[in-house]
């Protein structure tokens, strides 16, 4: 039954287009139910919704998908992610028909992310991941700006680099294995760890994600990306997009396919602590708001790596806690740009100052997501990062683990300087009269900002519900 | 093995030619003659299927393609793609030389694999494997061609009322 989750996203696109009279208007209300349902729908326990089920629909659709714990997760981002994109769109996207069509877009995204989520085969899970790479140029290249077209162009070549090497990958893996799913492939690198053909197609596969997950040095594209795109798309994106079409899948090849080497576990702490740091460096010297926050989630994925670098069942629960954790504080901080840009027309944040007074709920809100991406407790990305250091300590890289810290000392230093040229600090006389953000902007973000302190407070029941339950995917 | 040489450097030339080029006519063309090699050396590794699926799918492809390049772009003068030809063969000289080396490296000294590899699939059992086995795939495929629709909806159509 779970690919009702790919399925219902689909036909909505379909019967919002038939041609009837007044049904566009149920676009925005129709796809903000399927994204609070999927959110409930990841609390469901019947285990049977979730189990590879092939003959669920009859005959029609007998897909086999699965969902373990790390889905799950993954799952409940992209509905809360894109609930909040969809709020955007309304303050942002003020053509009504090119809201619709946006609208639709993200419908199809998130098919394509939740086929990503729930894909037991490699070949799937790589269509799964060009649905959700062909909808985000589109998105990006939205506005049919030069910025955005610029932006949605370097994307689509990295992208294609990666999908070549995925491809060549995927290849490789068949010819071994003489199958596509996860399971067979697994079972037969284990007897064959050591052979060239298979560390070639491993080396193309985890080069193919780190580009699509924008880490560095393979970033080019990721802050153009994300700064040109229309405000909902760049919350869409930062907040998930690239963490499935990277980090996620990362995590599930290395789990379910290709288990840990050292070799690998060094790799991902060198690419991890390259992107913690100097992405965040990086973010330091940005004048752009957006710009500055696509930095920074360079340096947060660096984060994650590091934590599923660390090759524990800890490092992993705590990278897939950080994702949770940062779907929401990005989400956020994307969502109080869009509002400063809405209400000033500008993202200069030299130009910026004192808006606390004029923006109390998106100062706030910013606050909030800001101290949680810096990892200040009692904040839910206190404890993701907490996690990470901790699986990193124990499993002997001490290094990584004093990098890590650095890292959110770094981070806490631009986020600083962020909330002190936008929200404190001198007022701008240009911008005496500017008022906060519309409902759209504001209600997500309090809902984000509630959900972050929440997680914070909560964590325990947050662990032991799905984190800790993370032992299973190793089959533990 | 002679044929299998010329196969891959008729290849190689046709893709490289098909990405260099600055014109767009020619470019197509040599996507289409790229895509003609590969179908002769999927035939001839006996994957007969995926040779007809390669055919069949550029022949669609290219047409569209072309047609939409062409929609959203104006031509360069004869003098502006001579200089572009110049700087990018300059930039690129050295990437069939690079390639060719790598190659030459990995077959003279790379290691070589203990696993043995299958043998080709007859593709006898191809509906059943497209319309039961791949079922997941071939929704996604359709996905992916909506959202194709959709991405031509709104980068070319509205494109044209704001022109």
């Amino acid at each position: 039954m779970s690919a009702l989750l790919i399925l219902v996203p689909f036909f909505s696109v379909l019967i919002l287009n038939l041609p009837l009279k007044g049904i566009r208007k149920l676009a925005f209300g129709g796809a903000i139910c399927l994204s609070l349902l999927q959110m409930a729908a990841v609390f469901i326990p019947d285990a049977a919704f979730w189990k590879i089920n092939p003959h669920a629909f009859g005959s029609i659709f007998s897909f086999e998908l699965s969902a373990d714990s790390l889905s799950k997760v993954i799952l409940f981002c992209i509905g809360l992610v894109s609930f909040s994109a969809l709020f955007a769109t309304r303050q942002t996207l003020k053509d009504s028909a090119g809201r619709f069509n946006f609208i639709n877009i993200i419908l199809i995204a998130v098919a394509g992310m939740n086929g990503v989520a729930l894909a037991q085969d490699i070949f799937s899970l790589y269509i799964y991941l060009e649905i959700t790479a062909i909808s985000s140029f589109i998105l990006i290249a939205f506005n049919r700006d030069i910025l955005g077209l610029e932006g949605a162009f370097k994307y689509i070549l990295l992208s294609g680099v990666a999908t070549v090497l995925m491809l060549a990958g995927i290849a490789l893996f068949m010819l071994i294995a003489g199958s596509t799913s996860f399971a067979v492939i697994h079972a037969v690198l284990l007897n064959h760890n050591k052979d060239f053909l298979i560390s070639l197609g491993i080396g193309l596969f985890i080069v193919a994600l780190f580009i699509k997950s924008g880490l560095m040095p393979f970033h080019g594209w990721l802050p153009d990306a994300y700064t040109a795109a229309p405000a909902a798309a760049s919350v869409l994106l930062a907040g998930v997009v690239t963490k499935i079409a990277g980090v996620y899948v990362l995590i599930r090849i290395l789990v379910s396919v290709i288990s840990f080497s050292p070799a690998i576990k060094s790799i991902l702490l060198l690419v991890g602590a390259l992107s913690a740091i100097l992405a965040a460096i990086a973010a330091l010297t940005q004048s752009d708001f957006k710009r500055m926050l696509s930095y920074s989630s360079i340096s947060q994925v660096g984060y994650i790596i590091l934590g599923v670098g660390s090759g524990s069942v800890l490092g992993i629960a705590g990278a897939a806690l950080h994702i949770f954790n940062h779907a929401a504080f990005k989400s956020l901080l994307f969502l109080n740009s869009a509002a400063v840009e809405c209400q000033l027309g500008s993202r200069d944040i030299e130009e910026m100052g004192g808006l606390a007074k004029q923006m109390p709920v998106t100062s706030l809100t910013s606050i909030i997501g800001s101290l949680s991406c810096a990892g200040i407790p009692p904040l839910a990305g206190f404890w993701s990062k907490l996690v990470i250091v901790i699986a990193l300590w124990m499993a002997g890289f001490r290094a990584y683990a004093v990098i890590a810290v650095l890292g959110s000392i770094l981070t806490l230093t631009y986020f600083l300087i962020l909330q002190r040229k936008v929200f404190f600090g001198k007022p701008n006389a240009e911008f005496k009269d500017i008022k906060e953000a519309g409902f759209s902007l504001t209600f997500p973000a309090l809902i984000l900002a509630a959900l972050i302190i929440g997680a914070g407070i909560f964590t325990p029941f947050i662990l032991n519900r799905f984190i800790l339950s993370f032992n299973s995917i190793f089959g533990g | 093995m002679f044929l299998d040489l010329l196969s891959l450097i008729l290849l190689v030339s046709a893709a490289l030619w098909t990405v260099m080029t600055r014109s767009l006519l020619r470019s197509a063309i040599g996507l289409a003659l790229t895509s003609a090699v590969l179908t002769v050396i999927m035939f001839k590794m006996e994957a007969n299927l995926a040779a007809v699926f390669e055919l069949s799918v550029c022949a669609g492809l290219i047409p569209v393609l072309f047609v939409s390049v062409v929609s959203l772009t104006q031509p360069y003068t004869h003098q502006e793609i001579l200089e572009r030809m110049k700087s990018m063969f300059a930039r690129f000289r050295l990437l069939p030389v690079i390639l060719i080396g790598v190659g030459l490296i990995l077959v003279l000294l790379g290691p070589h694999s203990q696993v043995q590899l299958p043998l080709p699939e007859s593709g006898e059992n191809t509906r059943f494997i497209l319309w039961h086995l791949r079922q997941l795939d071939l929704l996604g495929q359709v996905i992916i061609l909506l959202g194709g629709v959709f991405g031509v909806a709104v980068l070319f159509k509205e494109r044209k009322k704001s022109a």
